[in-house]
């Protein structure tokens, strides 16, 4: 075995043996609060997974409530991203509008944006419009933000030869402006993705008929541990793939800004 | 060609501004290859970008091919000094030759192909596909060249364009632009601050006085082409134009003195 693939493996061997531990402790203690793993792992099976083949293996709990948090997901973001990241680059190349806008931004950011759900269950009724605008209003600042600077930083030298280029304002925001702003505006949608999975279930808990956070409110009123305890895993492996596919995609996307950082 | 007239930039207004040049005379032949040195500070960065029409000057005109320049005029390029700032890092080599083509070349293979040439051109034909940051400063700075070369420009400007690269690489790029010079009917005008260069590439050397800037003294160089490292640099004709140039960048104090513009006018005693 090389060396890099012994290390992937201990790590790994970290989180197996605390699963482990956790699984003779839990069996040993038999605490209702704490179920074992195993009857996580055989309950999220049951309950999510165990769906037949044409549904990808989904049960219809999966299909009725996983994939529309998903969804949730996606479009808060959307959202956020369509608005952030035009607006951004915007305000990041006019100083002067930023300058007078800035403290509408950071009054704005600095809400709490679970103290908005109120609003937005008035504005939008309970359901998905509510929710994904709490995703949506929730994830918009760090992208927004990010943005702003990124556009703000773009290195005078580069734009000025693009000038010397004559190339259009069109073609200077496309070819120059916006590649030079893509390392941040990435950096800001990571800290909106995992903000992205707390506002969904926060919103799914506060109202909703479907959802991961609505079969975890259920799942705390009825006292249900071993349900409530699969919905937490399950966030968790959301978070991690939802990760995973977004450092696939920047490594992609930005194969040039991290080898240019190397040396 | 190129002709500036009493070419005046200050930055700023009341008590704080700036003077960077002032009163710039200077005519420039069609291609003719003319340096520009001066003491730091000495404001030859704004002139060259104000000839380029990406600074906007305070007073005077500047004339290219009889137009007078206010905006980024056609048919001229730029190399900077910066070459690891002025190339786009998430563009291949490659692209970054072929984008200022995009103005007046349609379609992508046709760009490719002059960017491909300019390449070859400037010594680099197998690196297309590489990054910028996966070549050495010389090379980079060789790949800005190609850019502007792809467009054909009719006159090339270039801010000290080997300032930052090692005495070796340098002397091969000095080389590489008169040999670009030698095969294209194009006006090249070279700010530089190193005074063996000044003399070494140019058919004219243009000394400005410290800021804010005019010009000082307007020097042919009568060295015989095709110019070479080590014998031209052993001409006494060569150490005696380094010398004057170096002498008359680093007087302070001397009134200005002026040369009539033209490859062949004599040096004009002071005024």
């Amino acid at each position: 075995m090389s060396w890099t693939r012994m290390r992937w493996a201990s790590r790994w061997a970290v989180l197996v043996a605390g699963v482990a531990a956790w699984q003779l402790w839990a069996s040993q203690a038999g605490s209702s609060f704490f179920p074992p793993p195993s009857k996580i792992v055989a309950r999220m099976y049951h309950l999510w997974f165990s769906g037949p083949a044409a549904h990808v293996f989904l049960t219809s709990d999966a299909i009725g409530n996983i994939l529309p948090s998903l969804g949730r997901i996606f479009a808060g973001l959307a959202i956020a991203t369509a608005v952030g990241v035009p607006l951004g680059i915007a305000l990041g190349r006019s100083p002067a509008v930023t300058a007078y806008l800035n403290p509408l931004l950071q009054f704005a950011r600095a809400l709490p944006v679970v103290t908005m759900a109120p609003v937005f269950i008035v504005l939008f009724k309970i359901g998905t419009q509510m929710e994904v605008a709490t995703i949506a209003f929730g994830t918009v600042w760090p992208i927004l933000l990010n943005t702003i600077d990124g556009a703000a930083s773009v290195d005078p030298v580069q734009l000025e030869t693009a000038r010397a280029f004559r190339l259009s304002r069109w073609e200077r925001l496309v070819w120059v402006i916006v590649p030079a702003c893509l390392p941040k505006a990435f950096a800001g949608f990571r800290l909106s993705l995992s903000l992205s999975l707390i506002l969904m279930v926060f919103a799914e808990l506060v109202g909703s008929t479907n959802g991961i956070g609505y079969e975890m409110g259920n799942a705390t009123n009825s006292f249900d541990l071993t349900l409530l305890w699969s919905t937490i895993v399950l966030l968790g492996i959301l978070g991690y793939l939802l990760n995973g596919l977004l450092s696939g995609a920047e490594r992609r996307v930005l194969a040039w800004h991290s080898a240019n950082r190397r040396d | 060609m190129l002709e500036i007239t009493d070419l005046t930039k200050s930055y700023g207004r009341g008590p704080a501004a700036h003077t960077a040049i002032s009163g710039v005379d200077l005519t420039v032949a069609q291609g003719e290859l003319v340096s520009i040195v001066g003491p730091s500070g000495c404001g030859k960065s704004t002139l060259l970008r104000c000839i380029a029409g990406l600074a906007h000057p305070t007073g005077g005109r500047v004339v290219l091919r009889g137009v007078p320049v206010d905006d980024v005029p056609d048919g001229l390029a730029v190399v900077l000094q910066d070459y690891g700032r002025s190339l786009y890092p998430w563009l291949t080599v490659r692209d970054n030759v072929a984008m200022p083509l995009r103005r007046t070349t349609r379609g992508r293979a046709p760009r490719r192909k002059a960017a491909d040439a300019a390449l070859a051109a400037v010594g680099l034909p197998a690196d297309g596909d590489k990054y910028p940051w996966q070549l050495s400063g010389g090379m980079q700075q060789r790949v800005a060249i190609a850019r502007a070369l792809a467009c054909e420009p009719l006159l090339l400007l270039m801010d000290e364009p080997f300032g930052s690269v090692d005495a070796q690489t340098r002397e091969d790029l000095e080389d590489l632009v008169l040999g670009i010079r030698r095969e294209r009917d194009i006006t090249i005008l070279v700010v530089t601050h190193d005074i063996d260069e000044s003399v070494y590439l140019g058919d004219r050397v243009v000394v400005l006085t410290p800021g804010p800037g005019r010009v000082r003294a307007d020097l042919p160089v009568n060295l015989p082409a095709p110019r070479d490292q080590i014998e031209t640099k052993e001409r006494p004709e060569f150490i005696r134009l380094r010398t004057e140039v170096s002498r008359l960048v680093r007087s302070r104090d001397e009134p200005a003195r002026v040369g009539p513009a033209g490859p062949a006018g004599p040096v004009s005693p002071a005024r």
